[in-house]
């Protein structure tokens, strides 16, 4: 006999087990319709692989794996695809999920199967392909891919294989009956799991509240090398890190796998799916639930094809919806309850309970911890729930994490014994989410930082590029002017050098105006004016002629050019005139009229002096008017920009234009205001 | 030497006291020049803390500037997305009274938002491109834009300057993916889950009968 280990805390609550074990599994049968979850496992949600209106056979692939950590979707019975579309499932939430209905037709037709006679020749990592390819997700209750968990790194040397058929919750013995039997079966698929992990040891740990269970597996495993190991019965025994304590007397540490001391646990259910899947080549399509409980009248074990609704399950067994409270998945321990009975059975559906309201009464509400610490003596995990209990209640999630609040199972050990009825495992459970939410929002946060500091380094880059090319040109600019003054002149500064050209020029004129006794040069250059004007004007007309002989569009154009042509002749000539008349009188008056700037400077002060002469209210005033109008061409011009939809900066500059010249305004009118006053 | 010193204590406490301080001085110099922290590193802890969707809600261009203005001293209680847990946490991390949110600068929403383009309506105007904090808005101009949900933080700066209003903020809507526990209402006695449901007692009783 094999020495077995304890592990801490555990309780015992009624087993209620026997009232489904008074029969043998029976053929639920072939629904009408048949309901099948996209995801029925942890990981990422199957793709469909059929379209409504789509014939499939029993064993058809309908849903395939996306990514690693998926498993595939087959068909469970021949039909029609119905509809792939969002339908209510089991899940506490009540939420739809994605599904693919199937009309059977009745026929059963199976796909061609394809087994193995001897898996042994065949490559590891083709055993795995063909047991991930049939669906097989963990059917203890969590659906961890079956294959991932097998899948383990060469680097870590497992010691240990267990074949878990502790079945520990209340009221579930659908792996109770399977063992009892198809005890071959199993024993099969976990010499496949044997082939495939390579252990020291494989063990079947059974608790011994199931003695024929023990005895029709010792019966198989006979002479294969597998060890039957019994253990007392205590809940939650059946706890993946708890099993491999009682077995190994080892513990999984904190945060970390099975695999990380030596050990891989598979359930019975998926032991008998993998030997279902390998030798026989077909995929998971139905399973073992336990259907049970005060409102059921004949509570037994079926094999029910996936994806069949609950309620048809439930009326097979004599359903009594009066006497039940309410409809439960799983055990009475780590169980939910189901929205509806419509809900479709899935991969992980070991039990369906239907209690009376005096089997699982209405819990009483919550009282105050009297800090009795049973909780923490039930604890498998040796956690302090009490303490755990304070700190989801104040929201402390780092304390939660410091006392290790992911190690928890989720068993409600601690909620059964709490004498004060509080729902422990509700608190934890909704904290893990809370804190897992947390994680993701710090991670996303993380990421648009980073998003953030990469667009600012690349606006302030972008920026810099700009100021950088403007340097560059202006440098450009300058060579070039220090390359014209240098063939010129020795001057540096363009500017003073244009002013120089302009001096130049003009002493240049006046000297010429004075040699010349008058406005000679002037004179000579209206003169070439006018004759080539004239020149210009009479081709003008010549073209507008033949234009206007040939019907051409052009006509108008060219009227106008001859307008204007001719203006600028009368101009010339005008100024020609002027200029013969003027040459008469002194020079001196002939040649400050000609210079243009001169005139300008000279408007500009005849300007001030009237200014000057203005009373300082109607300089104000004057002021006020010009300011206005400038605004008012100012916000016109905003005007347009806004409707033209330009740029965001230029319609700032125009409304900072706007403000800017709104306040002198203002100003303007103050200043009025003192003056009038004045 | 010695002698003098022996007569004199008071010049040999002197001295020793002189000696001490030089000595670390010194090595406080020295230690002030090698460990030099660049920037200032509380600064980047409050940056941590505050949710980054650089909404600008509290006045500032970003998360980081208003991290450097806390740094300064100036109130936590101006970011609506970081919400009472941003405040809790700032308070714990600044030492600080815990205050309520200032209503001047919005109402935290616990439902995450995300920005959503009308693509039909969109005029390909990129208006909604330049002022996206954190680019993710997909487009070019007088091409339709889109927001990359993934990367949006949901702060609303691309709503305003839209010209055609066909940016809507969405909230997220509870499904099956984010759906979680939610903890147990005290008040209520509609618990869902089961291990309180068993009355120990009774059941063993019927087992037994």
């Amino acid at each position: 006999m094999r020495k077995v280990f304890d592990f801490h805390g555990g309780i015992h609550p009624p087993e209620n087990k026997q009232q489904s074990l008074q029969t043998p599994i029976v053929k639920a049968g072939i629904p009408p319709l048949l309901v099948l979850p996209l995801s029925q496992h942890i990981g990422a949600p199957a793709v469909p692989a059929v379209a409504p209106g789509d014939r499939v056979l029993k064993g058809q692939l309908i849903g395939e794996a996306r990514g690693f950590v998926s498993v595939p979707l087959h068909a469970p019975t021949s039909g029609t695809i119905e509809a792939v579309e969002e339908r209510q499932i089991a899940h506490p939430s009540g939420h739809r999920a994605p599904c693919i209905v199937i009309r059977s037709d009745g026929l059963d037709e199976w796909i061609e199967c394809r087994g193995i006679e001897d898996y042994t020749t065949l490559d590891k990592s083709d055993l795995l392909q063909r047991i991930r390819n049939a669906g097989i997700a963990g059917m203890g209750g969590a659906g961890f891919p079956s294959a991932v968990k097998l899948a383990v790194q060469p680097e870590k040397k497992i010691s240990t294989l267990i074949i878990n058929g502790t079945e520990c919750e209340p009221y579930i013995t659908a792996d109770d009956a399977l063992m009892r039997e198809r005890a071959e079966q199993i024993v099969s698929g976990a010499m496949i799991l044997r082939h495939l992990v390579e252990p020291e040891e494989t063990l079947l740990g059974v608790e011994d509240n199931k003695p024929e269970a023990i005895a029709t597996l010792l019966t198989a495993a006979q002479g294969t090398g597998l060890e039957v190991v019994s253990f007392p019965t205590k809940y939650p025994s059946g706890g993946e890190k708890q099993l491999i304590e009682i077995l190994t007397g080892k513990q999984v540490p904190s945060g970390g796998l099975p695999a990380d001391i030596g050990v891989v646990c598979q359930n019975m259910g998926s032991a008998a799916a993998i030997h279902d899947a390998v030798v026989l080549g077909r995929p998971l399509i139905s399973r073992i639930t336990t259907v049970t409980g005060d409102a059921i009248d004949q509570p037994q074990n079926f094999e029910v094809l996936l994806g069949t609704s609950m309620a048809y399950l439930l009326e097979k067994a004599g359903y009594r919806a009066e006497r039940n409270n309410r409809l439960v998945m799983g055990g009475p321990m780590m169980g939910f309850t189901v929205p509806s009975p419509d809900v479709p059975v899935v991969k992980t559906t070991n039990c369906i309970l239907a209690p009376s309201e005096r089997e699982l009464p209405t819990p009483p509400p919550a009282q105050a911890c009297i800090r009795c610490g049973m909780c923490a003596e039930v604890c498998p995990a040796s956690l302090l729930p009490q303490q755990m209990f304070w700190f989801a209640q104040g929201k402390e999630f780092d304390k939660l994490e410091q006392h290790n609040l992911f190690d928890c199972i989720e068993c409600g050990a601690c909620s059964y014994a709490c004498p004060s009825n509080i729902p422990l495992v509700q608190y934890y459970r909704a904290s893990k989410a809370e804190i897992l939410q947390l994680r993701r929002d710090h991670e996303k946060s993380e990421h648009s930082r980073l998003r953030f500091e990469a667009r600012q380094e690349r606006l302030e880059r972008e920026e810099r590029e700009k100021a950088e090319k403007r340097a560059a040109r202006k440098k450009a600019a300058e060579a070039k002017a220090k390359q014209g003054t240098a063939n010129g002149e020795a001057e540096e500064d363009p500017i003073q050098a244009a002013i120089e050209r302009a001096k130049a020029k003009k002493a240049a004129q006046q000297s010429a105006a004075d040699a010349q006794g008058g406005s000679e040069g002037e004179r000579e250059k209206l003169e070439k004016a006018v004759v080539s004007t004239r020149k210009r004007l009479d081709t003008a007309i010549a073209k507008l002629e033949q234009a206007q002989a040939e019907g051409s569009d052009l006509v108008e154009a060219l009227q106008t050019g001859v307008d204007k042509t001719r203006l600028k002749l009368e101009t010339a000539e005008t100024a020609l005139a002027a200029l013969q008349n003027s040459s008469d009188s002194t020079t001196a008056e002939s040649t400050s009229s000609t210079d243009a700037a001169q005139l300008a400077i000279e408007k500009a002060m005849a300007a001030r002096a009237a200014e000057a002469d203005l009373s300082p209210a109607e300089k104000a005033r004057a002021d006020l008017e010009k300011l206005e109008q400038r605004l008012e061409k100012s916000r016109a011009k905003l005007a347009q920009s806004r409707d033209a939809g330009d740029e965001e900066k230029i319609i700032e500059a125009l409304e900072a234009t706007v403000e800017r010249l709104a306040g002198k305004v203002e100003q303007a009118r103050q200043q009025l205001q003192q003056a009038e006053s004045a | 030497m010695v002698e003098l010193l022996a007569q004199y204590p008071l010049v040999a406490a002197l001295i020793a006291l002189v000696g001490l301080a030089a000595v670390f001085g010194a090595l406080l110099g020295f230690a002030a020049i090698r460990f030099r922290t660049e920037g200032n590193p509380i600064v980047e802890q409050i940056n941590d803390i505050l949710p980054q969707t650089q909404c600008g809600q509290c006045g500032h261009p970003g998360c980081k500037p208003y991290a450097e203005a806390i740094a300064g001293g100036e109130a936590i209680n101006k970011c609506p997305p970081g919400g009472e847990a941003g405040i809790q946490a700032l308070a714990d991390l600044l030492d600080l009274e815990v205050i309520p949110l200032d209503d001047e600068h919005g109402e935290e929403d616990p439902r995450p938002a995300v920005a959503f383009i009308r693509e039909d309506e969109c005029i390909g105007c990129t208006k909604c491109i330049q002022a996206c904090p954190v680019d993710a808005i997909l487009g070019a101009a007088k091409q339709m834009h889109t927001v990359i949900a993934s990367e949006c933080t949901g702060c609303d700066l691309c709503v305003e300057p839209c010209p055609v209003d066909c940016i809507d903020m969405l909230r997220e809507e509870e499904s099956l993916q984010n759906w979680h526990w939610h903890l147990p209402d005290p008040v209520s006695r509609n618990v869902d889950i089961i291990a309180t449901d068993a009355a120990p007692e009774a059941t063993s009783r019927d087992r037994a009968a």
